[in-house]
């Protein structure tokens, strides 16, 4: 019995400080509350200014932009809980890292594939051709 | 000598004071690394389609294609899902393990709904001739939903197996651990479901 109970004990007890540890990185009942009104409303809004078209679409476009990344935010924040203290930093490290390597990944791939576009167009070759014959 | 090299060798390669760590302590971090991974995966897929979602090869664009209403629909469901996990956490951390459960089993459910709508939507595309052969664009954004479709499906089995081992083996350390990567996992998903119903849906309508 003492046995047991003290094997019990050891694991409980673990998880009784690991329970408190994590109170503030799991967030609250309100917290998820937060977060969730401010996403659905952050949903909302776009898909409204996509299907009523109040607005020019460069100005949706932008605004729509602004909302994911305003909803990410939040979802970083009330869902997944981020904040710099997580695992002693690393976790707000790696986040920034992989930030950093998507900007450079999309905003390089969109640029050189854009441009690979524009300037490449077989027309220009041709007119190369003649230029040379 | 031998013997003063062999102290001399433990005393360089086993420390006398091991750094202790608790067993499963740097999981919560790993999985975080693997994520933001699966994160890259995600940025080169969205680099993909940004490149080739105009290309349309003479066939429907997304103006033709796209139900906003549905994807909307959707959308609700995955941030349904989201909160209610959450609750599933909430009661995880109060030890309550019937209701853990029962919120789990209604994520579940969210996420099936989500994953239907989006199999419903895809039978819908294909069968109006829309197939991922069709064009770069569509390939480029059967892929990118599919693999995000995928990563929840394989959420929904995770979930599920979690359930069962919950359900078996109570709210014990190693399952409360299990519980946490997978809240990582499914609120990341909600995540890249942002990007893909602003950049993929609504971008496309604008077109």
């Amino acid at each position: 019995m003492s046995a047991t109970s003290h094997g019990y004990d050891h694991p409980e007890h673990a998880a009784q400080d690991h329970a408190h540890d994590d109170e503030e990185s799991h967030g609250s009942r309100k917290g998820y509350w937060i977060g969730f009104a401010l996403s659905a409303v952050l949903t909302a809004i776009p898909f409204w200014l996509v299907m009523t078209n109040p607005l020019s679409a460069q100005t949706t476009a932008l605004i729509i932009m602004a909302f994911a990344a305003a909803q990410i935010i939040v979802h970083m924040i009330f869902f997944l809980h981020m904040n710099r203290r997580a695992e002693g930093g690393w976790s707000m490290m790696a986040l920034l890292f992989t930030i950093v390597i998507v900007g450079i990944s999309l905003a390089g791939s969109l640029w050189v594939m854009y441009h690979m576009n524009a300037n490449m167009m077989p027309a220009m070759n041709m007119q190369d051709m003649g230029g040379m014959g | 000598m031998s013997a003063q090299m062999a102290e001399y060798d433990r005393d360089l390669f086993h420390p006398e004071e091991e750094p202790h760590h608790a067993e499963g302590s740097s999981t919560m971090l790993g999985f975080w690394i693997y994520l933001m991974s699966d994160c890259l995966i995600f940025a080169m897929l969205f680099a993909t389609y940004g490149v080739l979602g105009t290309s349309y090869a003479g066939g429907p664009g997304p103006k033709e294609l796209f139900e906003l209403p549905l994807v909307a629909l959707n959308t609700s469901m995955l941030l349904f899902s989201s909160i209610t996990y959450g609750f599933a956490m909430l009661n995880m951390t109060e030890g309550k393990q019937r209701a853990t459960l029962v919120w789990l089993g209604v994520t579940g459910l969210f996420g099936a709904a989500f994953l239907g709508i989006e199999l419903y939507e895809f039978y819908h595309l294909i069968h109006e001739g829309a197939t991922p052969q069709s064009s770069a664009f569509l390939s480029s954004f059967f892929t990118l939903v599919g693999t995000h479709g995928l990563h929840v499906t394989f959420g929904i089995i995770w979930l599920v197996t979690l359930m069962v081992q919950v359900a078996r083996k109570g709210l014990i350390t190693a399952n409360r651990r299990r519980l946490m990567c997978l809240s990582l996992f499914w609120h990341f998903l909600d995540v890249i479901w942002i990007g893909v119903f602003t950049f993929v849906y609504l971008m496309g309508m604008l077109r």
